[in-house]
C-alpha cells in the first residue's frame, strides 16, 4: 500500500501533537503548581496594569471623547500612537528607564513584577483611553445637554456619559487586558523570565516550547485561549444585551 | 411690559460658531408665568438662543439675569431653577421611572418622596401604569412625554423647550401640542419653546419672538404678532400678504376709518386719528363671495377685490386678492374654493369684520 507511507508519516508526527494535548489536559487537571503559580502571576500582574490604566484612560478617554480642550489633538496623537505601539518598544523604553545607569534606576524595580505592571500599564493605558474616547464620543452631544439641564454637575455629568457608554467603556477595558495578557515582549525585557518571580503564561510557554516541553507549554496556551473565550463571550454578552439611544 | 419685572432677562447677547455671528439679539424678557415661543425657521438662532438663556451655553458676548440675578453656566442654584426638554428625548438606559427620577437624584431629594413626585407626574402626562417600562422601548410620543415628566418633576421655575414636538407624527403631535398648552398653563411655569411650527408658537404661547438670521424681527402678544406683520419677511414667514401701510382719517364710535392706498379699511384701535399704521388681516378672517351676491353680514369690510392668484394649501386654498391697491388674502376651503368659481383675474367681494383687522403705529 503505497499510499499508506505519507499517511503513517504524518500520523507519526501528530503523535507527537497528540501527546503533547494529552500531557496538557492532565497538567491542568492534576492542578501543577507550576503552572498556576505562572497562571496566577500572569493574572494579577495584567490584572493590576489594567487596573491602573483604566485610572488613567478613563479619565483622558472621556476628555478626548467630548471634545474640547487645549493640546487634545496631541492628546489624540499620542494616544493613536500608543495604541500602535509594538510592546517590545514599550518594553524597551520601560527597561531603559529602570535599569541601574536609567533615570528610575535607584528604585531597583528591574527585573520585577512592578517593572512588568510598568510596562503593561505602558501598553494598555493608550488602548484603554483610545477606545473609550470612541465610546464617549458616540454619545449624542444632547444627552449630555439634557443632563445639564436637569441640573447635573460636571463629575455627575461625566458619570452618566460614562455610564451610558458603558459598554464601549468595558470593550475598553477588555481591549486593554487582552492587549497584555497575551504580550510576551514586554515582560520578557522587563521582567526578565525568572523562575518563580517573574515568570508569566507566555514567556513561559517561549521557554518550554525551545526547552522542547511541548505539554507544558500548550498547557499554558490552552489557558490563555480559554481566557481569551471568556472575555470575548463577556463581551458578545455585553453587547448584545445593551440597548441603543436610538430608536 | 416695563411694569412686570421679568423672570429671565437676557440683554445684548450674540453668539458666534467658527467666526460667523450665529446670534445677535439685543434684549430678551420673559415675565414669570408666560409662556414666550421663540419662532423661526431653522438656522434662525432660536435653539441656541435657548440654551444661553438656559445658562447650558456660554455666549460670545452678552448677559443673561435671572429673577434679577446676573447668572452664568456655573451659576448652580439659577441652574437648578430650570429644566429642558429637547427636539430628541434622549432618554438615559433605565426604566421610565429611573428617567424621571434623575433630576430629583441630582437634588437629593429622599426616595420616598422621589417616588411619590416620580408616580404623581408619570400620571400628569398620562403615562400612567408605565413606570417601571424600559425607557427605550417607548413610542416617540411616550418618549416625549417622559422627557417632559422628567423636566416637570423637578418643579422648575422656567421650563425650556426646544422643538419638543417637531419629531412626532401630526396626529399625535397635535394631541401633545394640546396636551402640552394645558400642563403648562395648569402649572403656571414660565417657559422659553422654541419651534418653528406658527400654529403651535400660537397654542402654546402668550408672547412670541419671530427670529430670523439671529435676529429677533418680531417680538409682542401672539395675536399681535401673527396677524400684523411689519415687514415683508415677517409677512411671508407667518403666511400673510405683505404689510399694508395707511392713516387713521377718522374715528366713529370707536371704529377707526383706515386709508390704506384709497381704499377705506374699518378697524377698532386706540390710536388717534392722523397716526401712520400698519394693518394686517389674518386670511382666516376674510370670507369670500361672489361678485354678484352680496350677503347679509354685519362686516364693517366688504371690498370689491380680483383674484390675484390661487394657491391650495391641502384641506384649503389660499386666495391672493387685490382691491385697488391693497393687497392681502383670504384662506378658503376647497368646498367653498369649487362654489365661488374662482379664477385669476375674476372678481369676487371679500369681508372682514372691524375686529379682524390688527392696526398698530407704523415705525
Amino acid at each position: 500500500m503505497p499510499a499508506a507511507t505519507p499517511l503513517y508519516f504524518i500520523g507519526s508526527h501528530m503523535e507527537v501533537i497528540w501527546s503533547a494535548v494529552v500531557e496538557a489536559v492532565q497538567l491542568i487537571t492534576s492542578g501543577a503548581p507550576y503552572l498556576f503559580e505562572i497562571i496566577f502571576l500572569s493574572l494579577r500582574v495584567s490584572t493590576v496594569a489594567v487596573g491602573i490604566a483604566m485610572i488613567i484612560g478613563i479619565p483622558v478617554g472621556y476628555l478626548i471623547g467630548v471634545g474640547r480642550f487645549f493640546g487634545r489633538r496631541l492628546t489624540l496623537v499620542i494616544v493613536n500612537t500608543g495604541m500602535g505601539l509594538p510592546p517590545v518598544v514599550a518594553g524597551l523604553i520601560v527597561f531603559m528607564f529602570l535599569s541601574r545607569s536609567g533615570p528610575l534606576g535607584d528604585l531597583r524595580l528591574l527585573f520585577s513584577t512592578p517593572a512588568m505592571v510598568i510596562a503593561q500599564v505602558f501598553i494598555s493605558t493608550p488602548l484603554v483611553a483610545g477606545v473609550t474616547a470612541a465610546a464617549i464620543a458616540s454619545v449624542p452631544l444632547e444627552l449630555r445637554l439634557q443632563a445639564r439641564s436637569l441640573g447635573a454637575s460636571w463629575w455627575q455629568e461625566a458619570l452618566l456619559t460614562v455610564t451610558e457608554a458603558r459598554r464601549g467603556v468595558m470593550a475598553a477595558v477588555v481591549a486593554g487586558f487582552g492587549g497584555i495578557i497575551s504580550e510576551v515582549g514586554a515582560v520578557m525585557i522587563v521582567g526578565g523570565n525568572i523562575e518563580g518571580s517573574t515568570r508569566v503564561m507566555t514567556t513561559a510557554i517561549v521557554l518550554e516550547a525551545r526547552k522542547g516541553n511541548f505539554g507544558t507549554a500548550l498547557a499554558l496556551g490552552f489557558i490563555l485561549i480559554g481566557i481569551a473565550f471568556v472575555i470575548n463571550g463577556l463581551l458578545t454578552t455585553l453587547q448584545q444585551s445593551g440597548a441603543r439611544y436610538e430608536r | 411690559m416695563s411694569d412686570r419685572t421679568p423672570l429671565i432677562l437676557a440683554e445684548g447677547i450674540s453668539q458666534k460658531y467658527r467666526r460667523r455671528t450665529v446670534l445677535d439679539v439685543d434684549r430678551f424678557e420673559v415675565a414669570e408665568g408666560e409662556t414666550h415661543a421663540l419662532l423661526g425657521p431653522s438656522g434662525a438662532g432660536k435653539s441656541t438662543l435657548l440654551r444661553i438663556v438656559g445658562l447650558l451655553e456660554k455666549p460670545a458676548s452678552g448677559r443673561v439675569t435671572i429673577e434679577g440675578r446676573p447668572a452664568t453656566h456655573r451659576s448652580r442654584q439659577a441652574r437648578m431653577m430650570m429644566a429642558a426638554v429637547f427636539q430628541k428625548p434622549y432618554l438615559f438606559n433605565g426604566t421610565v421611572a429611573e428617567n424621571v427620577a434623575y433630576g430629583l437624584k441630582l437634588r437629593g431629594v429622599s426616595t420616598a418622596e422621589r417616588e411619590r413626585r416620580v408616580r404623581e407626574t408619570v400620571t400628569r402626562v398620562g403615562l400612567d401604569g408605565m413606570v417601571d417600562a424600559s425607557a427605550l422601548t417607548l413610542s416617540g410620543g411616550e418618549a416625549q412625554r417622559v422627557a417632559l415628566a422628567r423636566a416637570l418633576v423637578l418643579d422648575p421655575r422656567i421650563l425650556l423647550l426646544d422643538e419638543p414636538l417637531s419629531y412626532l407624527d401630526p396626529l399625535i403631535k397635535r394631541q401633545l401640542v394640546a396636551e402640552f398648552s394645558r400642563i403648562l398653563h395648569d402649572s403656571g411655569v414660565t417657559t422659553v419653546y422654541v419651534t418653528h411650527d406658527q400654529d403651535e408658537a400660537m397654542v402654546v404661547a402668550d408672547r412670541l419672538s419671530i427670529m430670523h438670521e439671529g435676529r429677533f424681527v418680531r417680538s409682542g402678544a401672539v395675536d399681535e404678532v401673527m396677524s400684523l406683520p411689519t415687514d415683508e419677511w415677517v409677512a411671508d414667514f407667518i403666511g400673510m400678504e405683505a404689510p399694508i401701510f395707511g392713516r387713521i382719517v377718522a374715528i366713529d364710535e370707536g371704529v377707526a376709518r383706515i386709508d390704506c392706498g384709497g381704499v377705506p379699511v374699518y378697524a377698532i384701535t386706540s390710536l388717534a386719528v392722523g397716526t401712520d399704521v400698519v394693518v394686517g388681516v389674518r386670511p382666516e378672517d376674510v370670507t369670500l363671495f361672489q361678485s354678484n351676491g352680496l350677503p347679509v353680514s354685519s362686516a364693517r369690510n366688504i371690498l370689491r377685490c380680483v383674484v390675484e392668484a390661487i394657491e391650495p394649501r391641502g384641506a384649503t386654498a389660499r386666495i391672493r386678492v387685490c382691491s385697488g391697491a391693497l393687497p392681502f388674502a383670504a384662506s378658503v376651503s376647497r368646498a367653498s374654493a369649487k362654489e365661488l368659481q374662482l379664477e385669476v383675474g375674476g372678481e369676487v367681494i371679500a369681508m372682514f369684520k372691524a375686529t379682524a383687522v390688527r392696526v398698530g403705529a407704523a415705525s
